[in-house]
């Protein structure tokens, strides 16, 4: 693997590496060198398989971090590509050229983490989350569930909210009223 | 004009540029149909938007449903040991993947030395969880072919299994049995004879399947050559598993990253050409008899007695320090893996799950659905053995 990320350096930048397993190395590279990296990892190191595009929150840094995760299954290696995005005005270039399946991966990311991929298919269209969605994206982490929950879908007619803690005081000391 | 399946292919609409008909809803000639998401011919609460044309499909949208939904946010806010009930819920009939794959993962960032024992139980386990979510997808496909009797059937070999694992663990279903560290327990006395006994009902039912299903004239008339899948997709699409291995491709994460004890054991994969849903069947059925046998080595390879749970620090108040894996093991429908993110507190940062029906279901389904009839879609659907809470995770 040090080999690979020596070629690497060679073409662009790199900023960070971890050999995390024999097998598994991750790189960190320029949102501008993201999908040049992918493209080389995938035609010239071997790189064909795309395992998960995935993003982490970073929320106190204000950055996004995507991870795309390739395994050259020849040499049985896996590289994660990690590339920070800023956290205001989202975005990345599209890699669905590369391999079709990347589409739902890029639509659920917008979906889910509000990171646009302008070019994309598939962008804007509800994928998971239904159409009458009024709320931020929910995988981000500053996205509260219980308040986005209570604020939507409660009060309603019918339903009544109890304590727990006061029910059970009222049920073990009903004297102490 | 109706035109039927056989008839000349270039009457058809014209293609645009991404291989996908042209649709006129102007010419009337064109309907939208829903399959599913109720109907048992497809797979649970999942749906296809279906543009037909006579009783051919043109265009195919799929719908993943309504389920339970956000389980990585969920996992996001819970502590580590937390996760497991939750995780488990991802692949709702063959939960111990993602026990297995999250346990590796935190083990692996949290700097924790499995026991050997606790190993060879993981192993046991994973490949009863496989044996048992293999006879699942067997009964669907004959199923959706209309062959009722081989869902009776192997249900019926599946609950057997279910029986062992309820010996085990005490869970039917979800078992919660591999938290960091190893395994709750080791084997119950008296099990090899009981698990001998299943096994072996359980070859005798696969030699009905075959010659009721994979000798069945219907079958294979409607089977074969239906729903192919090209070698070259295998990389574009991020297929793995069965369906990768019915096209030719011989991928199997148990012998090209041997994980758990799988070095130790002695089996083949079973490769097939023809690409299509018999081919995928044809797979899946050596599968079962692989797992079978596999399951015979490993039970008296457990050891009976010793240590199976490594010195794990208190679970509730575990901090793992900063870092990302990822691990993978090789489920009934391929690559199965956790891309785990921690940043140094007692919760996880980011957990996101490699479901291969993800690919399968969405991308790859609304490819292979273009120019297929009506009537064979719940067969290439159940074929490639997808199950939907993987996808909206």
């Amino acid at each position: 693997m040090k080999d690979i990320v020596e070629r690497i350096k060679v073409k662009f930048p790199v900023a960070a590496v971890t050999f995390q397993r024999k097998d598994l190395t991750f790189i960190t590279v320029e949102k501008k060198h993201g999908v040049e990296a992918v493209t080389y990892l995938r035609d010239v190191e071997g790189f064909t398989h795309l395992v998960i595009l995935t993003a982490v929150d970073w929320l106190e840094e204000g950055e996004f971090q995507l991870t795309y995760l390739l395994n050259n299954p020849q040499a049985k290696q896996d590289m994660g590509v990690r590339v920070r995005i800023d956290r205001e005005n989202a975005e990345m270039q599209t890699a669905h050229h590369l391999w079709p399946a990347l589409v739902t991966y890029e639509q659920e990311l917008n979906e889910m983490f509000g990171i646009s991929f302008p070019g994309s298919p598939r962008q804007g269209v509800p994928f998971i989350l239904d159409e009458s969605w009024q709320g931020p994206p929910p995988y981000r982490r500053d996205f509260d569930t219980k308040q986005y929950s209570e604020d939507t879908y409660f009060p309603r007619p019918g339903r009544t909210k109890i304590d727990p803690a006061e029910h059970m005081k009222k049920k073990l000391y009903p004297e102490a009223e | 004009m109706m035109l039927t399946f056989k008839e000349d292919r270039s009457l058809f609409p014209e293609t645009g540029k991404d291989g996908k008909p042209v649709i006129d809803w102007e010419s009337g000639k064109f309907t939208k149909i829903w399959q599913g998401p109720v109907h048992p011919g497809m797979t649970g609460n999942m749906s296809l938007e279906l543009t037909i044309q006579g009783d051919e499909i043109m265009d195919c949208v799929t719908h993943v449903g309504y389920l339970h939904r956000g389980f990585e946010k969920l996992m996001e806010r819970r502590r580590f040991i937390q996760c497991f009930p939750i995780c488990v819920r991802v692949a709702v009939p063959e939960p111990d993947f993602n026990e297995y794959c999250l346990a590796s993962t935190i083990e692996e960032l949290g700097g924790i030395e499995v026991p050997e024992a606790a190993d060879w139980m993981r192993t046991l386990l994973l490949e009863m969880s496989r044996l048992q979510s293999f006879l699942a997808q067997m009964g669907g496909q004959g199923s959706s072919f209309g062959l009722g009797l081989i869902g009776q059937w192997t249900v019926w070999a599946r609950d057997l299994v279910l029986d062992r694992f309820e010996e085990i663990t005490g869970g039917r279903v979800y078992h919660m049995h591999m938290p960091p560290g190893g395994v709750r327990s080791l084997l119950p006395a008296g099990f090899e004879a009981r698990m001998t006994d299943t096994l072996d009902k359980i070859s005798g039912v696969m030699e009905e399947v075959e010659r009721v299903m994979l000798n069945n004239s219907v079958f294979k008339t409607r089977a074969i050559g239906l729903g192919y899948i090209d070698p070259k997709w295998v990389d574009e699409y991020g297929i793995t598993g069965p369906n990768a291995r019915g096209a030719g491709v011989p991928k199997d994460v148990r012998k090209d990253y041997p994980y758990l004890m799988y070095d130790k054991l002695d089996f083949d994969v079973h490769v097939e050409y023809e690409s299509d849903v018999f081919a995928r069947t044809k797979v899946r059925y050596n599968d079962i008899l692989t797992t079978i046998d596999l399951i015979r080595q490993i039970v008296p390879r457990i050891p009976k007695s010793g240590e199976f749970m490594a010195d794990v620090p208190n679970v509730l108040h575990w901090k793992i320090p900063y870092g990302e894996t990822y691990k993978r093991a090789e489920c009934t429908r391929g690559e199965y893996g956790y891309y785990t993110v921690t940043d140094g507190s007692g919760y996880p940062r980011r957990i996101n799950v490699r479901g291969p029906s993800y690919t399968h279901a969405v991308t790859l389904m609304e490819k292979m659905a273009i120019n297929l009839n009506i009537a064979d879609t719940a067969g290439v659907m159940s074929s490639l053995h997808t199950y939907p809470p993987e996808i909206e995770r």
